[in-house]
């Protein structure tokens, strides 16, 4: 499956297959519906069975746990200030699945669910809505002055009004974009290049052999550049929902 | 992480995914039906991958359900309760140190006004001493020195009592010897012609 009549093929592996036989498919239960089931299992597995020793001084685990749980707190608490604690939950509900489901692709075999516009914009949907909840349930209709900035000339208000609309409703498709367009390009470069091993590695005997790793060496640099941004981009979506939530709690 | 640290069941755990995880992958790997084009991620009108992209959705908002109400009932109050218990603990541990570091600055306290309190009635008494003997002494000297003046004034005026006396006698030997060497020299002589020119003589020589 790694050329098909000469082409690379570097998008099949984004397609959604059913697991679980004739119920999985019943249900739409797929490869991607298990990663984010693997995702949740392993941050709950990590965040519970970490702590359970409560230890004064934590082993590795407990300082896994205990740092993600500060990273996060210490994000939410700089951005939103004191207010931010009831949203930290969230926040790193977000954080933790969109690491873990980024990690999880970069393991052989294993499937990139935020790779998914589908999932990236279901997840931004999410925070649009709930931003935009919270900010109406603090400040009521005073929220929709959040569209025209306090003395700003009024003559501006047809141009401005519309500007502060769209630039709030991009907000959800900018996030998701964002993380799905870094996910997917990630794994076409890695596919394309493990492609360019196979395909010089079984043209030309030992020359092919020898042409193949570089392509390979390239791969191994990508592997490293991609647990970078799969890092990355899951603080990316945190500190944006946080900025966010700012803004709701706070309208500028 | 060191190759001491991976555990036996890491390894056997490890070696048995990456021995099956292909297996499982490739089949899962048959696609079905009329193939994709374009992004599988957009192929929302394709049969099968549009009906598993929706589901997939479906599925993404229960899981992500399940995670934050885990997450925020049960999880995240078990680390922050860690964290708060560490925090209390080493607070706690601080205010002890705290209370020992002010005993014993109370102690040192203490002790410094004691060694003072005993220094300055140490230098009170060393005082006291010094000048008692100090007078002592001073009332020994005056005493001594009166003696001595008493002694130097009698002895004072026993010379003066002996010198008056031989200044007496010098008058009469010197009129004696005058008069003799008168009387051998003219045979005569007056005794108180002689007497007053040997007075003004020793008036003259300042004698008298």
């Amino acid at each position: 499956m790694a050329a098909e009549g000469k082409s690379i093929d570097a998008l099949s592996q984004f397609e959604l297959t059913p697991v679980l036989g004739a119920v999985g498919n019943a249900v739409g239960f797929t490869q991607s519906t298990a990663h984010m089931l693997l995702a949740v299992g392993l941050v709950t597995a990590l965040m519970l069975w970490g702590v359970s020793r409560r230890a004064i001084v934590p082993g590795r685990l407990q300082a896994l746990a205990e740092s993600s749980y500060e990273f996060v707190h210490e994000l939410v608490v700089g951005q939103v200030g004191d207010q931010g604690r009831k949203y930290f939950p969230f926040v790193f509900s977000l954080f933790m699945f969109i690491l873990f489901g980024n990690l999880l692709g970069m393991v052989p075999y294993g499937f990139t669910f935020t790779s998914h516009i589908a999932v990236t914009f279901g997840l931004a949907a999410l925070v649009f809505v709930v931003v935009t909840v919270i900010a109406l349930m603090i400040h009521g209709t005073h929220f929709f002055g959040y569209f025209f900035p306090e003395g700003a000339p009024k003559v501006l208000a047809p141009l401005i009004i519309p500007i502060e609309v769209i630039s709030y409703l991009s907000r959800p498709v900018s996030l998701s974009v964002r993380l799905f367009a870094n996910m997917v390009a990630g794994h076409v470069m890695l596919k394309v290049f493990a492609t360019f091993v196979v395909m010089i590695g079984s043209a030309a005997g030992v020359l092919g052999i020898l042409g193949a790793t570089l392509p390979l060496a390239v791969n191994i640099a990508l592997i490293g550049f991609e647990l970078l941004v799969a890092f990355l981009q899951a603080y990316v979506f945190a500190i944006l929902t946080s900025i966010y939530l700012h803004d709701a709690v706070h309208l500028h | 992480m060191s190759p001491r640290a991976l555990k036996p069941w890491v390894l056997t755990a490890t070696v048995a995914l990456l021995a099956l995880a292909p297996r499982l992958a490739l089949a899962a790997d048959t696609h079905p039906g009329e193939p994709v084009t374009g992004m599988p991620q957009l192929a929302f009108g394709h049969p099968e991958q549009g009906r598993y992209l929706i589901a997939n959705i479906v599925w993404l908002f229960i899981i992500f359900g399940v995670l934050y109400y885990v997450m925020a009932q049960y999880a995240l109050p078990a680390v922050g309760n860690v964290l708060e218990a560490r925090r209390a603990h080493i607070e706690g541990d601080l205010e002890q140190a705290q209370a020992a570091k002010l005993r014993a600055d109370a102690a040192m306290a203490e002790h410094q006004a004691g060694t003072a309190r005993a220094r300055a009635e140490a230098q009170a008494s060393v005082a006291n001493a010094a000048q008692q003997a100090q007078a002592e002494a001073a009332s020994k000297a005056e005493a001594l020195n009166a003696r001595l003046n008493a002694q130097i004034a009698a002895a004072e005026e026993r010379i003066t009592a002996s010198r008056d006396s031989a200044m007496g006698a010098l008058r009469s030997v010197a009129a004696d010897t005058a008069e003799a060497l008168v009387t051998r020299l003219t045979g005569l002589a007056d005794r108180a012609a002689v007497e007053q020119a040997v007075g003004a003589e020793l008036a003259a020589r300042g004698r008298a």
